[in-house]
């Protein structure tokens, strides 16, 4: 049988608030255990909650983001469960009104015939909430130790509606979410700290029925890798079930990296009734259209509009355009080297996509801190546009100015490593004179139709000029030699 | 403290030499002004009535705590203050603090074994208050446990008795306020509201209490049992100390997401005007069953009195006070085990010294921690917010709400302010409606509504019903209108002298 997989996400990003979503205490990453926990998070008797305006400023900018709407009045709910890491007995959250309601993302991917396909994905809702605290079962003998460090610390849930059909869609969507929030400066993204984190609902059904199958729920996927291959797994694990003539049981399910598989957390049956009220210490938030327009004039201008903008002003592809639109300090990289070269966008997109991107993952760097400036690039980048290196002499001049050889500058490294390309046509006609006169042997091959001795003879006029010689000369020059 | 048994006759083992009678029923004011004048100082003031609550308490049993050298350390600055020309309205007289205010380096217990053990690391807004005016915390009082009940026996530390009569309840929650006052053992208290918990005990106790309205005191420090309905509020002998108290209690708190954020108002100013064309209204729904015949008396000559000094009466009708009662014993509850959650014996209270895994300690040290009506409470509320319950009754609650707070709106419409008995009955005998919850529920009948609407609300004594026991006269206010309460309950006192009275036996 033909299976679709259908998956929707809900994730979790951390807001990038100075102090906590209802208390005035730090929420910075790593402080020693219950140091940044003030009376309000270990909930002592009779404190109160005082919501972050920050918090909700970040919620409205998602929403701006998304197309969504902004709800006002919006309402905070108490979700009611006992857990040590959970000071209260309930976490502030959000369940009917939550202050983002609805909105979409589009998501570009490359399918198997190489084409660039696009597709919506839409958003059913955003909501506020704190964070609980953490257990920490390591370190304790017969005990577990509670850091409170974590709670309280604001987060926005953002979930999908079921729109997205494999791991692949997924990962785009995450990925492009991923971006949108750091793009609009609400969340650091830091995937390792958790302050990006995905839960995938994931379901099966025969292809083409109308119906969604039951769905499971994958908490806790911190890495893009493991959302993709949790839900892979997923999918496969109920598709075998099913084609065994069994039944999917809803639930909730951990990821377990260690053994690529999912297992049971809860069942539907155990799922607990978490009695959400409005939390009667919070009133109804209003939040204004002055204040959304103030929050809207703020706003940079989005991905989705500068990836339209440089398809449409630099004839690149929605891919390219996309991939340098993955972050704001890409596009600032790319829009500050373009400047410099406005009629070699393309040529700009392709070293910063290729070369830049390439140095830059394998020393696990950002684009913020990356050693060749734009300006550098650019003046490299024109010497390839004027001919005066070759685009495979222009990776070597690229290596040296990445190690800071000659302060970075370009037409320095060309001039001392004598790397400039031999475009003189004179030069070149001796060249290729020479060479066709020491090698009567593939001369006359390629006569004979061998056209592999063609290669073989542009390999020997490069090795002579250490691959000084403009190629595409060599070539003109070779074959008119040849036809002669 | 726990009760001793001296008897029904306290015995007196002090000298009232200094501290006459006469200054029992002293007012803040003149005891400010007897401060002023440095005729007595904070240190001699508070020693004075640190004597009465350690000659009385072991029978009245109305403070948890009582800590003399940090009363005496606040008296100190508090003459300091006075010394250096800094004195307030309230500078250097002791007031007793509810249990519910959470204050630093103080046992807080909330009357419950569950915070037996919890000192609490931070003042109360309202607390921060008190000490900013100088004024003396001269002990923590006794309450229901969580301030829920009616009578104060729900309290861990056992039941506070009546001043007027030992063998009746003094109401409750705030029973150990309405004690202290009643008692002369301070010159004034702060209790707080949810359903009646001042009102129902400062009637049945004889004094009178102020509910302000919702928002007006912050909530801050004050430990939760159903935060839309809570609020604090002054316990004292007469309207002019309430309005003393109001002055300094009431004010903006940024801790507070539910504190009003209003100019701050002198509750003095309005005291002497005159009542002249005030129309009093008068629910037709208060007058009817119900009400035994002694407090209905007492009501009626009230009103009356108020007709002599120049007020008008016109019947309203609240139709849905009936509804009241389901209404808050349902919204209530929910509130309450959702805030009563946090004690869960992990970082502070009560913690069950033996448990095989984690659910059994929160099973145990709850199950140990809480007293009877306080789980039922819970587990009222917890049924209340399930799923597939929640529509029924947490729904229906709240729309019913609105409609009993639209009856006042539409009361108001016609009347200025208005009246009836606090409390069905004058105070009964302890136990009497212990084993009966509903019963007890109904105590609260008068007073309920105001807390879901979110109006103002005082109790004034009005004399007494059979046995000898004080009626209360309810004062229900528009919002925002403490100002004008407090005249019309200041100008009865000026004509009656009920509010000064207290129990022969305690006169010495």
């Amino acid at each position: 049988m033909q299976w679709e997989i259908v998956i929707g996400l809900e994730v979790h990003t951390q807001l990038s608030t100075r102090s906590k979503i209802f208390s005035g205490a730090a929420t910075a990453f790593g402080a020693a255990p219950n140091a940044q926990a003030c009376a309000v998070d270990i909930a002592l008797p009779g404190v109160l909650p005082v919501l972050n305006r920050g918090a909700v400023e970040r919620a409205i900018r998602l929403g701006l983001a998304v197309g969504a709407k902004i709800n006002s009045p919006s309402i905070f709910a108490r979700k009611n469960y006992f857990y040590p890491d959970l000071p209260k007995g309930y976490q502030i959250s959000q369940y009917e009104l939550p202050v983002v309601a609805g909105g979409s993302v589009k998501i570009i991917q490359i399918d198997s015939n190489g084409n660039e396909c696009e597709k919506t994905i839409r958003l059913t809702r955003a909501h506020l909430e704190e964070d609980a605290g953490k257990s920490l079962h390591e370190d304790f003998q017969g005990m577990t130790g509670i850091d409170l460090n974590r709670a309280g610390t604001p987060l926005l849930e953002i979930v999908s509606e079921p729109d997205m059909r494999s791991s692949a869609e997924a990962v785009a969507f995450a990925k492009t979410l991923h971006s949108l929030v750091r793009w609009i400066d609400i969340c650091d993204g830091n995937m390792q700290e958790g302050s990006f984190r995905c839960d995938a609902n994931v379901s099966v059904r025969p292809l083409g029925a109308d119906k969604l199958g039951t769905r499971c729920e994958i908490k806790n996927l911190n890495s893009f890798r493991f959302l993709e291959k949790a839900i892979d797994y997923e999918a496969r694990r109920q598709m075998e079930i099913l084609e065994d003539g069994g039944t999917i049981r809803q639930e909730t399910r951990l990821y377990d990296s260690d053994k690529n598989e999912t297992r049971t957390m809860r069942s539907k049956e155990d799922a607990q009734d978490y009695r959400y009220f409005p939390d009667p210490d919070l009133l109804p938030l209003e939040i204004s259209e002055d204040w959304i327009e103030r929050v809207r004039a703020m706003l940079p201008q989005l991905p989705e509009a500068k990836r339209s903008s440089y398809m449409a002003a630099y004839g690149l592809s929605a891919y390219d355009a996309g991939a340098l639109t993955a972050t704001r300090e890409m596009a600032d990289y790319f829009e500050n080297t373009v400047k410099l070269l406005p009629a070699q966008a393309k040529l700009c997109a392709n070293w910063i996509m290729g070369e830049v991107s390439g140095h830059l993952h394998k020393e696990v760097l950002d684009i913020a801190q990356c050693p060749v400036s734009p300006a550098q690039l650019a003046g490299l980048l024109l010497r390839i546009s004027d001919g005066i290196v070759s685009g495979k002499t222009a990776k070597d001049v690229f290596d040296a100015m990445w190690r800071g050889e000659c302060d970075g500058n370009a037409d320095i490294i060309i001039e001392s490593k004598g790397l400039k390309q031999i475009s003189d046509a004179g030069e070149i006609e001796q060249l290729i004179a020479g060479i066709l006169a020491a090698n009567p042997q593939q001369v006359a091959d390629y006569r004979n139709g061998k056209e592999r001795a063609f290669n073989s003879l542009v390999g020997q006029a490069m090795k002579a000029t250490k691959g000084k010689a403009n190629p595409a000369q060599v070539n003109e020059v070779l074959k008119k030699k040849l036809t002669e | 403290m726990r009760q001793h048994g001296f008897g029904i006759h306290p015995p007196l083992f002090y000298d009232l030499s200094r501290l006459a009678n006469a200054m029992l029923n002293s007012s803040l004011k003149q005891l400010s002004t007897l401060l002023a004048a440095k005729k007595i100082s904070s240190v001699e003031l508070t020693g004075e009535f640190l004597k009465r609550v350690k000659a009385l308490n072991p029978d009245y049993n109305a403070f948890i705590t009582i800590d003399e050298k940090i009363s005496l350390a606040q008296a100190q600055t508090a003459d300091a203050m006075i010394a250096s020309g800094q004195a307030q309205p309230l500078t250097g007289i002791p007031i007793a603090q509810k249990d519910i205010f959470c204050t630093k380096g103080w046992l807080t217990t909330c009357g419950s074994k569950m915070l037996s053990n919890f000192v609490s690391p931070y003042d109360a807004g309202v607390i921060e208050r008190f000490n900013a005016a100088g004024a003396v915390n001269i002990g923590k009082t006794n309450m229901d446990e969580f301030a829920m009940g009616s009578s104060n026996e729900t309290s861990f530390y056992g039941p506070v008795k009546n001043p007027w009569d030992i063998t009746a309840v003094p109401g409750g929650s705030s029973g150990g306020s309405a004690c202290a006052v009643a008692a002369r053992m301070a010159p004034a208290a702060t209790g707080t509201d949810t359903g009646g918990s001042i009102r129902q005990p400062a009637a049945l106790c004889g004094i009178s209490g102020i509910k302000p309205t919702y928002g007006l005191v912050s909530r801050y420090g004050m430990i939760a049992f159903a935060s839309s309905l809570d609020q604090g509020g002054p316990m004292a002998k007469s309207a002019e100390d309430l309005a003393l108290m109001l002055n300094v209690m009431t004010g903006f708190d940024t801790r507070d997401s539910t504190s009003l954020q209003r100019a701050s108002e002198d509750y003095m100013r309005d005291l002497a005007k005159p009542l002249q064309g005030l129309r009093i209204g008068l629910p037709k729904e208060y007058f009817v069953a119900g009400m035994s015949a002694d407090v209905a008396r007492a009501v009626e000559a009230a009103i009356t009195e108020y007709r002599r000094l120049g007020a008008e009466t016109v019947e309203v009708s609240l139709p849905n006070t009936k509804l009241s009662i389901p209404v808050y014993y349902v919204l209530a509850p929910a509130e309450a085990s959702s805030n009563l959650s946090r004690f869960d014996g992990v970082r502070y209270g009560h913690r069950a010294p033996e448990y095989t895994n984690l659910n059994d300690m929160y099973q145990k040290s709850r199950a140990q921690g809480f007293g009877a009506e306080v789980k039922r409470r819970i587990l009222i509320g917890t049924y209340v917010l399930s799923h597939g319950y929640y529509d029924a009754y947490y729904i229906q609650a709240q729309k019913l709400r609105r409609l009993i707070a639209q009856d006042f709106a539409a009361a108001f419409a016609q009347c200025d302010i208005i009246m009836g008995p606090t409390t069905p009955t004058t105070a009964f005998a302890l136990g009497e409606k212990s084993g009966n919850p509903v019963q007890m529920y109904l105590s609260d009948t008068y007073t309920i509504a105001t807390n879901l609407a979110g109006l103002p609300g005082m109790s004034i004594p009005a004399g007494f019903g059979d046995n000898n026991r004080p009626v209360g006269l309810h004062i229900i206010g528009n919002y925002f209108t403490e100002a004008q309460m407090l005249n019309v309950a200041h100008q009865y006192q000026q004509v009656t002298d009920w509010h000064i009275r207290m129990p022969d036996k305690l006169i010495t």
